[in-house]
């Protein structure tokens, strides 16, 4: 259960210090696969952080084209993850390619963790994490081994912000909607 | 074998018939010795009827009998350490260890249980449904005299089951109609009901078949002891009748008013009209015909919840349209209500009246802690912010309730619980076969 902060004031850009480790260890909630990373005024989000088998970055790269035109043709595709946005980065070190998953969402990971492995699946992106040393190749039916190699690779914020603290992206989208219906009614009445 | 047509003669009835009972008991047991505990087993196993044989003798019988136990439980039997270790964690830790994420805190935490179920010296439940009272009568007092033979098999606790009157429908001591949402299994026989969104893999609910992924996914071994078997969480939910009316009272001043208030915390009317159809009225012809009384969805008929509150108890359980993957988070419930009947106009009289029921379902953690976690309490969900489910959500009397109205909606503050959670456990329900394997644990073969 998340404990959803008291209405935070949005207009007050907010910084949040994180403890090593990614947890306030006097407030760790728990979840089904375990503990629940605290929500920041930065919202909920990961970062995980995986070496590539060797001699696939290509094929991970081109991963991100294909994401574009699923998007494209089905702009609702990933609502369930409640996201803000996805970063999908590759770097090297000592030669070795390294995959970097960073999200920002509006709901703690745990909860909706089925409905994500399920929209992996069903739009492919697992073809992307099939690619990461050590994912677990029953992942589609092992919820619990997905959860794992997830937070095994989770590297947790020590700092996060936000300009618009805590904002949801419906609450964005909805502000939005009614502004645009705001100025059509005025444009209505002139 | 593998997948296939449903094992009707192997599956306990519990997971695909509802017996005609109007009473019953359940009694929960402990078993100090592993020959004990088996000894009973073998005698009770003869008792308990698959779901073929209910089918087949339904109009004869007089009693139903289930047996299921939980992980401490199937140890004690005697089963081995890496038999053991292929359960799922959930159910290997049981519901106590899990109240946080269930939600079960303040007065519903475990050690206000009054049970005994929170104790890890539970093994065993034995559910008994019966046509009467007599009959239950009968069967409790065979039940004394197996256990009396069985050395080291204890009584926890028991609890007597009674239909709420008038017995014409079935429904809670709150007066809500109960039993509309089932989902029907695929190759089960039953059709799904209009606005169920079809049937479902058989899979989510009984081990050894494919689910709604398409394929088995891992089981505990061996295959013997979870072939045809389920999960099941059991909640003993107090229902408060009294606050309920004091409540309904308070925010409506005529009985119409009162009834519309019941209504918006359930989503349906206590006749089990739907609001979504019935949105001003009631409309019991339609609460009871099950071709009609689910037969709409939220995203098109109720998006802003001006007819059901989007916090409200059948629009969390049960999302329809609005969630992803809903029939992997489907569940069967059973049960019964439990306590006196406090009539109409009585004033309360503090005695524990409620519902006793199980949720079974082929993984915990994916169905039923996600209701409990997900739907049922999480403040926020569809951004409520402060709000659980009014009728089993966790309530310390902080949260509030919304009511979407034109042209300002109405804002309950201060909701009281009108529910409290006095036990609990996580059971493992075997089919026939491996009733039978268990019985037999520490023979030699």
């Amino acid at each position: 259960m998340s404990d959803t902060p008291k209405q935070h004031d949005w207009t007050k850009p907010a910084a949040m210090a994180i403890p090593k480790g990614g947890f306030f260890a006097d407030k760790v909630e728990q979840g089904r696969y375990g503990p629940i990373f605290p929500k920041t005024p930065a919202c909920y989000g990961f970062t995980i952080i995986a070496k590539i088998k060797p001699g696939s970055e290509e094929t991970v790269r081109s991963y991100g084209k294909k994401i574009e035109e699923t998007i494209a043709g089905l702009p609702e595709a990933l609502e369930v993850l409640q996201l803000h946005y996805l970063r999908w980065v590759l770097f090297d070190i000592n030669k070795e390619t390294y995959f970097m998953y960073q999200g920002i969402f509006d709901t703690d990971f745990d909860k909706y963790t089925e409905d994500a492995v399920a929209l992996f699946s069903k739009y492919g992106i697992n073809t992307v994490f099939e690619n990461l040393e050590g994912f677990p190749e029953d992942w589609k039916t092992n919820a619990p081994a997905f959860v794992k190699f997830v937070r095994e690779h989770q590297c947790p914020s020590f700092l996060e912000y936000g300009e618009y603290p805590y904002v949801s992206a419906r609450e964005i989208k909805k502000a939005l909607k009614l502004k645009a219906a705001f100025s059509d009614a005025l444009d209505q009445m002139q | 074998m593998q997948g296939g047509k449903l094992e009707f003669d192997d599956i306990q009835h519990i997971l695909l018939t509802r017996a005609p009972a109007i009473t019953g008991r359940y009694e929960f047991l402990s078993f100090r010795n592993a020959a004990g505990g088996r000894a009973w087993l073998s005698a009770i196993l003869e008792k308990v009827h698959s779901a073929a044989a209910v089918r087949a003798s339904v109009g004869k019988d007089k009693r139903w009998v289930s047996v299921a136990f939980t992980w401490n439980g199937l140890r004690a039997l005697g089963v081995d350490d890496t038999s053991l270790a292929t359960f799922p964690e959930e159910f290997k830790q049981g519901m106590v260890a899990r109240a946080e994420i269930l939600g079960d805190s303040g007065a519903n935490h475990p050690k206000n249980w009054v049970d005994n179920t929170a104790s890890p010296d539970l093994h065993a439940i034995v559910i008994l449904f019966a046509k009467d009272p007599t009959e239950r009568g009968r069967c409790q007092s065979e039940h004394k005299k197996l256990i009396a033979h069985c050395e080291g098999v204890e009584v926890l606790s028991t609890l007597d089951l009674e239909a709420v009157p008038p017995l014409a429908y079935p429904h809670d001591h709150f007066g809500y109609r109960d039993r509309l949402s089932e989902p029907a299994i695929e190759g089960s026989g039953d059709e799904p009901r209009p606005g169920f969104g079809g049937s479902v893999k058989a899979g989510e609910f009984i081990l050894g078949y494919p689910d709604e992924e398409g394929s088995i996914p891992p089981l505990p071994r061996p295959e013997v002891l979870s072939r045809n078997g389920s999960y099941m969480a059991y909640r003993r939910l107090q229902e408060h009748v009294g606050a309920f009316r004091d409540f309904l009272r308070q925010h409506g001043e005529t009985p119409e008013q009162q009834e519309l208030v019941a209504a918006k915390l359930m989503g349906r009317w206590r006749s089990g009209a739907p609001l979504v159809l019935a949105p001003h009225k009631d409309d019991p012809e339609l609460g009871a015909d099950m071709q009609r009384t689910n037969n709409f969805n939220y995203k098109e008929m109720d998006p802003h919840g001006y007819a059901v509150p989007l916090g409200a108890h059948i629009r969390r359980m049960n999302p329809r349209d609005t969630a992803a993957n809903m029939n992997r988070r489907r569940m069967i419930r059973r049960g019964a209500p439990y306590g006196p009947h406090l009539p109409e106009g009585t004033p309360e009289d503090g005695k524990e009246r409620g519902i006793a029921a199980f949720v079974i379902c082929a993984s915990l953690v994916r169905q039923f802690e996600f209701a409990q976690n997900v739907w049922i309490n999480d403040k926020n969900f569809h951004e409520l912010g402060n709000e659980r489910d009014p009728i089993i959500g966790n309530q310390d009397g902080t949260l509030e309730y919304k009511i979407p109205m034109r042209p300002i909606r109405k804002k309950i503050t201060g909701l009281p619980a009108f529910t409290t959670l006095r036990g609990g456990a996580y059971f493992f329900l075997p089919g026939l076969k491996a009733l039978r394997y268990l019985a037999s644990l520490g023979t030699p073969r």
